[in-house]
């Protein structure tokens, strides 16, 4: 076993030694056109498209996790509920909701007239981006004091009260409208229309496809340039050592709700899309299991690792949405099993999150650090002479 | 390297940190009891004591980690007994740890850009966008964080390597870049020695001296090696128990009754 993994080690060695120093830009390059080509592989309502969607938009939320847990170290169990506010802003702001109101903000077509609040689709995603930082930002207020586990448990009361408010929405009335439709959900909402696109809808899932694409290419765009830049350093070395942090001059509430609110942001545009997507926005959705199933894509791929997290989200979102309930599902039947393979969903992802934890416990593409953690030698430095002399003074010197 | 110092000309020999009658309890415990240091402009002082003397307690109140239960500290003219430490770090008030604290999953180099911290100005937004003066900013603070690197004693090739794989001397000298990077005007050093060998401590004795001459920096530290003590400070004040028995020039400290017995014990 460790003599195939010194193997594997050496050959990947090998082989980034060979490669030109081009070739991560090139491979993001064919990536990229690869993701804009896809669809058109595939006939405009065909599932596996409308697969690749939500797990698009599960990288999103997950891109957005990682801001929080992966960078800033701030274990957050409570994602589901920006899930849930990012889509009821695109609920409240995109359809007929609050019937009292007519509000209307550069929609188009039969939309304009309808009673209600619509704004436009770009703007209510705007919207909702800053709804949820602010919120993210509100929640984070409680856990400054806190560390670790106890964010973790404040976090989890926090996607869980937003959960029961959505709930209980009809119930809650504002100027004598419910807040939110319950488990009935809201419906009705508006297609989104983009100009030069024209109506989205579900006989054609193109524009759909092309619009998360989009918005992820701009999320890991943020991503990569926040990690990289002063506030991605003082993320880290908050989450390295907080006193240290603090000492050496970085402002622990606003580094830290900063965190929160990026992470929210992400997680409210992508359920805002979600929302519009799915045209039905049901508190039932909205459960602690979702969190954990983005997490669980954070941790599988890297903690801290902006293409580890992308892969993990792809990977995690075919698993469950395509290849068990599309592909595998009826694989027991047809082994002469009397059962499918969706019964047993929740278990395989167990299963296979314990075998990478054992395999490759810091992820399967670990962050920068982490690799140089585990790949560097332990004290190198400490097998050369011990360096006694400070910046050229030298023992015995004096300085006046 | 050049300094920066945003802060108006002082005369020499006035003090740069001033502790009024500071005090700490911890429930019932008091660990520092009406504490008065002064620390003059351009020296190096010295805090000694016995292990629980609450030498570090002291320390973490000058930088703001503990709030003094009563009392007052002043900066550069300022009262920072209420601020937070990030603020004090900005004025002027930079740092090491007893035992050292790097950020351990980051380079040597990242280490001491963290260091430069407060005196950055890139926000979310100009980070996102990476403005030419933003890019110019980060160009800026590499090239400082290499040259305090180099100043303090790391070879170019540790540069990249996690601090914590790092050997503990290189480790203290990083912390040291770590705390320069903010371009302080008072060091504090918590036990810079400890774990040395004769010889590192008596580089690192004269180190601080260079430090402070071409830096124009004051230091401030704790110590328990006398040997280094006696050797580079000014002016020494001594804590037991929490309260300041004994202050002066090292010639008097060493002389001191009360000193001997809080180390040695009483003679019965």
């Amino acid at each position: 076993m460790n003599e195939l993994r010194a193997q594997l080690q050496e050959w990947r060695v090998a082989i980034e030694r060979r490669l030109p120093p081009w070739w991560p830009r090139a491979l993001a390059v064919l990536l990229i056109a690869f993701g804009l080509v896809l669809p058109q592989l595939f006939s405009p309502t065909n599932n596996f498209i409308n697969t690749e969607i939500l797990a698009l938009t599960y990288v999103m939320f997950a891109l957005g996790l990682n801001i929080v847990v992966g960078f800033a170290g701030l274990l957050d169990l409570g994602y589901v509920a920006f899930f849930a506010l990012g889509s009821y802003a695109f609920g409240w702001l995109g359809s007929g909701w609050f019937y009292k109101a007519h509000v209307h903000v550069l929609v188009h077509g039969p939309t304009g007239t309808l009673p209600g609040i619509h704004l436009n689709f770009l703007l209510i995603l705007i919207c909702a981006g800053l709804f949820t930082a602010f919120a993210g930002a509100i929640i984070g207020v409680p856990t400054l004091r806190l560390r670790g586990d106890y964010i973790a448990i404040v976090t989890l009361a926090f996607g869980e009260i937003i959960r029961v408010f959505a709930l209980q929405g009809p119930a809650l009335k504002i100027f004598g409208m419910p807040l939110t439709g319950g488990e009935l959900g809201i419906s009705g909402t508006d297609p989104p229309y983009l100009p030069g696109v024209g109506m989205f809808s579900q006989l054609n899932i193109r524009p759909w496809y092309y619009t998360i694409f989009v918005l992820v290419l701009i999320t890991l765009f943020v991503n990569v340039r926040v990690r990289d830049s002063r506030l991605g350093r003082a993320w880290i070395a908050l989450r390295e050592d907080e006193v240290a942090a603090v000492s050496m001059g970085i402002p622990l509430v606003r580094t830290k709700l900063l965190a929160y609110a990026l992470g929210a942001a992400f997680g409210g545009i992508a359920g805002a899309f979600l929302g519009a997507y799915t045209t039905l926005i049901d508190a039932g959705e909205f459960q602690f299991g979702f969190s954990i199933f983005v997490l669980a894509m954070v941790i599988l791929g890297g903690l801290g690792s902006i293409w580890g997290v992308v892969v993990g989200a792809l990977l995690l979102a075919n698993i469950n949405y395509y290849l068990i309930p599309d592909v595998f599902n009826s694989l027991p039947g047809d082994l002469g099993l009397n059962f499918n393979l969706t019964d047993l969903q929740v278990s395989i992802f167990g299963f296979l999150l314990v075998i990478v934890m054992v395999l490759r416990p810091q992820g399967l593409i670990p962050e920068r650090r982490r690799k140089l953690e585990l790949t560097e030698g332990i004290g190198e430095s400490e097998l050369e002479e011990p360096g006694t002399s400070w910046a050229g003074v030298e023992p015995g010197e004096v300085v006046q | 390297m050049t300094v920066e110092s945003p802060a108006p000309a002082q005369a020499l020999g006035s003090p740069i940190m001033r502790a009024e009658e500071v005090s700490k309890e911890f429930g019932g415990l008091v660990a520092v009891n009406q504490v008065s240091v002064d620390v003059p402009l351009g020296s190096i002082v010295s805090i000694i004591g016995p292990n629980g003397a609450g030498k570090t307690t002291f320390f973490n109140m000058l930088t703001g980690l503990y709030k003094s239960s009563s009392g007052r500290i002043v900066f550069s003219g300022r009262d920072i007994t209420h601020d937070r430490p990030d603020v004090i770090t900005k004025l002027g008030v930079a740092r090491t740890f007893q035992n050292i604290r790097l950020f351990g999953a980051m380079t040597a180099l990242e280490n001491v850009i963290v260091g430069r911290h407060c005196r950055m100005r890139a926000g979310l937004f100009g980070s996102i966008v990476r403005a030419p003066w933003v890019r110019a900013e980060e160009r800026a603070v590499q090239e400082r964080a290499a040259e305090t690197l180099s100043y303090v004693g790391l070879r170019p090739r540790q540069f990249a390597q996690l601090s914590r794989n790092l050997s503990y001397g290189d480790q203290r000298r990083v912390e040291i870049a770590r705390a320069l990077a903010s371009d302080p005007r008072l060091l504090l050093l918590d036990e810079p020695t400890a774990g040395m060998n004769p010889q590192e401590s008596a580089a690192l004795t004269e180190f601080m001296r260079k430090m402070r001459n071409d830096l124009e920096l004051t230091i401030l530290l704790i110590e328990h090696d006398m040997k280094v003590v006696m050797g580079v400070s000014e002016r020494i004040t001594v804590l037991d128990h929490g309260e300041k028995i004994a202050e002066g020039a090292p010639a008097d400290v060493r002389e001191n009754q009360r000193v001997i017995e809080a180390y040695l014990g009483k003679q019965s």
